[in-house]
């Protein structure tokens, strides 16, 4: 489990990550998800001791990852899979991480043959592809074997099947009982890895909530109503309690109901009805919406 | 033991280390071959070691220096303190690994140039008798390994291979022997320099005038400047991981 409390990383005036407050269970995958420049980077690297909070502290089953011993054996990261010395062979990259925490050199063996880099092994990582790096920065965080695994925007850049094969792996790792932190800034991406959430923006925690809860939650659940009996129909959905909103062409737009509700509330007083179709906003615009007073660095668009 | 087997692997795992050993060994050397061929008559024991001392020493401070820098270049120092997050001690085995294969490298090249002297000059009287002597030869290692130490500090503090290239070789070949055209005041400062108490350690007073250092009042014996070009390479190693210890990695 990976407990923050109250995490906060200021560089001068600009505050990183601010009060940051979140927990990362076991079992699941837990997306970390933010804006580009929302502070995932930074809180990762505050998790694993490489960066120091400014104020706060975040735990791993307890400890700050600073105190734990062999920290490979109970913590697996990959932050950045260019981190590897380019005229450094893949095998021997692993080989001093496994020594250095006092892992058995056929710990080597066996996580270059889980992610499939055995062939190239002796070969130099600065002739890796990208999706050889990721690969080879996987087998790094695996190599103790541990309760706890960190990856800071695993998909980045790679093609369709690197991003399947990472997201087959993170949710098999969770499946086996870890704990797996995924950071990314694609809610579609993490929608298809994660159980859970964590939202941040501009360093500050806006959700965390299992996947589907933020995702209903901030499509917002709309319903399209289109009647020629609008005006009986709209005080009788108000008296319950549901916001409506004018739209185009006497139509509604009622959120905070469902169509099946709506539809019987019609029906109940003879009220006829054109339309009833419920609106799934994307899952873009949702994060777009929670988000978009977060964004660190604003583009206007089309104007 | 298990972390200087950890920077054992990494040190020797890529080729920089061979590359600057090799050039180091053939400059060191290499120099004494040239000056022994070109020298009439008998070759002194103080000619033999100006190519370990005053050049190939360059060379393996600057292998020191980027045993250290690359790790920051390509963030390796990252994976290092993600496997080690106590960072004193990470970076005081890395220092103990260098200073040890540098101290190596300066026992050999200053033993194979005495040994090429031999070679191309059998009749010179090369026989090494006195302490003096001794030291003059033997000392060159331990020069080289305290030397590594300040690289590694060095290293550490300045994150970048340009920087600390520059910075090491300017000192050590130009701006200590500068600082004793200063009139009057250069040469006691000179005297409290670092690098020029190296050489006043390894030197054999007027047999070894080549070595530098010579006018400059020295106020530590022989090895009393050892001993403070020693304290001057802990000093700075000591800073190095206070800083290291508390930036961001």
């Amino acid at each position: 489990m990976i407990e923050a409390i109250g995490l906060t990383k200021r560089y001068g005036r600009t505050v990183a990550v601010d009060d940051l407050s979140f927990t990362v269970q076991p079992g699941r995958v837990t997306g970390f998800l933010g804006p580009n420049g929302a502070g995932k980077s930074t809180t990762m690297r505050m998790i694993l001791g490489l960066d120091r909070p400014t104020a706060g502290r975040v735990l791993i089953d307890g400890k700050p990852y600073t105190e734990l011993s062999r920290p490979l054996r109970t913590v697996g990261a990959l932050l950045d899979a260019k981190w590897v010395h380019p005229n450094r062979s893949a095998r021997a990259h692993l080989r001093w991480l496994a020594k250095s925490n006092g892992l058995p050199n056929n710990r080597v063996d066996a996580v270059l043959e889980a992610v499939g880099l055995t062939g190239v092994a002796g070969k130099n990582a600065g002739g890796f592809s990208l999706g050889m790096s990721q690969r080879l920065g996987i087998a790094a965080a695996l190599l103790g074997d541990p309760k706890v695994l960190l990856f800071d925007e695993p998909v980045n850049g790679l093609d369709p099947e690197g991003i399947l094969w990472i997201r087959t792996f993170m949710q098999n790792l969770a499946a086996e009982g870890r704990t797996v932190l995924v950071s990314s800034h694609l809610l579609s991406e993490m929608a298809l890895t994660a159980s859970e959430l964590v939202v941040i923006g501009k360093g500050k925690l806006i959700t965390q909530s299992t996947t589907q809860e933020f995702i209903d939650r901030s499509t917002g659940n709309s319903v399209l109503v289109r009647s020629p009996q609008l005006f009986k129909l709209g005080p009788l959905l108000v008296d319950k309690g549901f916001t409506v909103r004018d739209g185009a062409d006497g139509s509604f737009s009622v959120s905070g109901a469902t169509s099946d509700q709506i539809g019987d509330i019609a029906a109940a007083n003879g009220v006829v009805l054109h339309e009833l179709s419920p609106q799934r906003g994307s899952l873009e615009e949702a994060f777009m919406q929670l988000t978009g007073d977060a964004v660190e660095y604003h583009a206007e668009i089309g104007k | 033991m298990t972390l200087l087997a950890v920077e054992r692997i990494k040190l020797f795992s890529t080729r920089s280390p061979y590359w600057c050993s090799a050039l180091a060994i053939v400059m060191g050397i290499g120099l004494t071959a040239i000056f022994a061929a070109a020298t009439d008559g008998p070759v002194p024991l103080g000619l033999t070691q100006i190519g370990s001392s005053q050049l190939a020493i360059a060379v393996v401070l600057v292998m020191a220096a980027i045993a250290v820098t690359t790790e920051y270049r390509f963030n390796t120092i990252r994976s290092t303190f993600l496997a080690v997050p106590n960072r004193t001690s990470a970076l005081v085995a890395k220092t103990v690994v260098v200073a040890f294969i540098a101290g190596l490298l300066g026992e050999i090249i200053a033993f194979g140039s005495w040994g090429v002297a031999k070679v191309i000059s059998p009749s010179s009287d090369l026989a090494i008798n006195t302490s003096a002597e001794w030291r003059h030869v033997a000392g060159v290692g331990l020069v080289y390994a305290i030397g590594a130490v300040i690289a590694v500090a060095i290293g550490i503090l300045v994150r970048q291979t340009a920087g600390a290239v520059a910075i090491l070789l300017v000192w050590q070949m130009l701006a200590e022997s500068l600082i004793g055209i200063i009139p009057k005041a250069g040469v006691k400062i000179q005297a409290w320099l670092p690098f020029i108490n190296a050489n006043h350690f390894l030197s054999m007073g007027s047999d070894s005038p080549e070595m530098g250092g010579t006018g400059v009042d020295f106020k530590l014996s022989e090895w009393g400047s050892l001993g403070y070009f020693a304290g001057v390479a802990v000093a700075l190693l000591v800073v190095a991981l206070v800083v290291a210890k508390r930036r961001d990695a």
